[in-house]
């Protein structure tokens, strides 16, 4: 059975290292402590920088959620969407880029960054995330998959994992 | 949309709980939450009001097990049943890769049974999604009060089946989860219909909860297979 809603889509090792070594850069460049990847489903792709004292996959639920809602926010004032948002606080803030409208980078740092170099590295960063997602993607095109499929043939291995 | 994360060894999918409001969609993610050992669930998110009724979504990360090496985890969302809140329903559902309709079997509430599952079928048909196509379940939630309507007038109601979307599934295929009834059959006309599968729940309690939740999850890694 194919599921006609969903694009399933999947990330190697590469990918992952490529997309962690362009944001570990973009931290160094701001001093912003720590960066994550969430796809725009709120799943959980990568965590970069300093380790995070909350639950990253939380995390990447509610600004995913959090997006989407400032994107029909946007469409009612006339806008198609909001590329970026913008969460000040007293000491941390957080910034939200999308790429490609395919994955999230939420960017953590405290007052001693200023947010005017967390927004002028931004735009580099993304376009460099951006770029190596269209390479993955029109590589999946190209081959049908990036990876043979996993469960392939799983049907029952599949029934065994919920014989409880 | 699934997502395969190779590096981590995860395949990650979404399940959506939707239904009319109050019918038990937050119960039954908090009954999973109090069930699984805490080892492989996260927190559960709630974002209500502060009257308990969901205003955006609960979310509760759960492992199901380990396949071929990759750990198997489902996000689980509740949308807000509440008429008013389409516009954050309809969000939940992007990217969905099953649905479970959690119905509430009080007669009283047939309608908004009805209104819910059009709802969620134009929700879905609004992002090109074919409900009909989709690892999809039914539960009626609420079997314990006196005012239950019978299963087979809620199965008429909200699970009549559909044409099966491929000639090849027009077969008698048994319901693996009720003896002696089927998903697809020929109904009196000559026609083949495909219902999906359903479950009778008392979400309070849990019972029919970890029923439900297999048998959509399963339906969603089969169709990734
Ligand atoms: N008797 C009975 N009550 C139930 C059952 N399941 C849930 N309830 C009760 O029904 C009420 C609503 O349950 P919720 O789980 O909050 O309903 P919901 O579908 O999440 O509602 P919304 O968030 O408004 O969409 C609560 O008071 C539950 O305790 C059941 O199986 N039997
Ligand atoms: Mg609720």
């Amino acid at each position: 059975m194919t599921n006609p809603g969903a694009a399933s889509w999947s990330f190697d090792e590469e990918d992952l290292n490529a997309l962690t070594r362009a944001v570990s850069r973009f931290l160094s460049e701001t001093g912003a402590h720590s960066a994550l990847i969430a796809d725009r489903a709120g799943q959980l792709v990568a965590t970069v920088g300093r380790p995070l004292s909350f639950d990253p996959m939380v995390f990447a639920t509610l600004t995913a959620a959090d997006f989407s809602a400032n994107d029909q926010l946007a469409r009612l004032i006339g806008e198609t969407d909001f590329t970026t948002l913008f969460h000040q606080g007293e000491k941390e803030s957080m910034y939200v880029a999308d790429v490609a409208r395919r994955l999230i980078l939420v960017t953590l740092f405290d007052n001693q960054t200023p947010i005017g170099l967390v927004r002028l590295k931004m735009k580099p960063v993304v376009e460099e995330l951006t770029a190596h997602l269209d390479r993955a993607y029109s590589r999946a095109r190209e081959s049908g998959t990036t990876q043979p499929n996993i469960l392939a043939g799983a049907g029952e291995e599949i029934d065994e994992l919920f014989n409880w | 949309m699934s997502m395969i994360n190779y590096a981590a060894r995860e395949i990650n999918c979404k399940i959506v709980y939707y239904g009319p409001g109050l019918g038990g969609k937050t119960t039954n993610l908090e009954h999973i939450y109090g069930k699984v050992k805490p080892d492989t669930r996260g927190k559960l998110i709630s974002l209500a009001t502060e009257t308990e009724r969901t205003l955006f979504f609960d979310f509760l990360p759960v492992d199901l097990g380990t396949i071929r090496g990759f750990n198997t985890r489902f996000h689980l969302y509740t949308v807000p049943g509440q008429v008013y809140y389409n516009a954050s329903r309809k969000l939940i559902l992007k990217n969905v890769d099953g649905i479970v309709f959690v119905a509430d079997s009080q007669v009283e509430r047939m309608e908004a049974n009805l209104e819910s599952m059009q709802n969620l079928y134009d929700n879905m048909a609004e992002y090109g999604y074919d409900l009909t196509r989709m690892p999809f379940v039914i539960q009626y939630n609420k079997r314990d009060l006196p005012n239950a309507a019978p299963i087979p007038e809620l199965q008429a109601a909200l699970n009549p089946g559909w044409e099966p979307a491929e000639a090849t599934k027009a077969r008698v295929t048994p319901d693996p989860y009720h003896a002696g009834q089927n998903l697809v059959d020929q109904i009196s006309t000559g026609q083949w219909v495909e219902r999906v599968p359903y479950f009778e729940a008392v979400a309070i309690t849990g019972e029919g909860v970890f029923d439900t939740l297999k048998a959509v999850s399963k339906l969603v890694l089969k169709a990734l297979a």
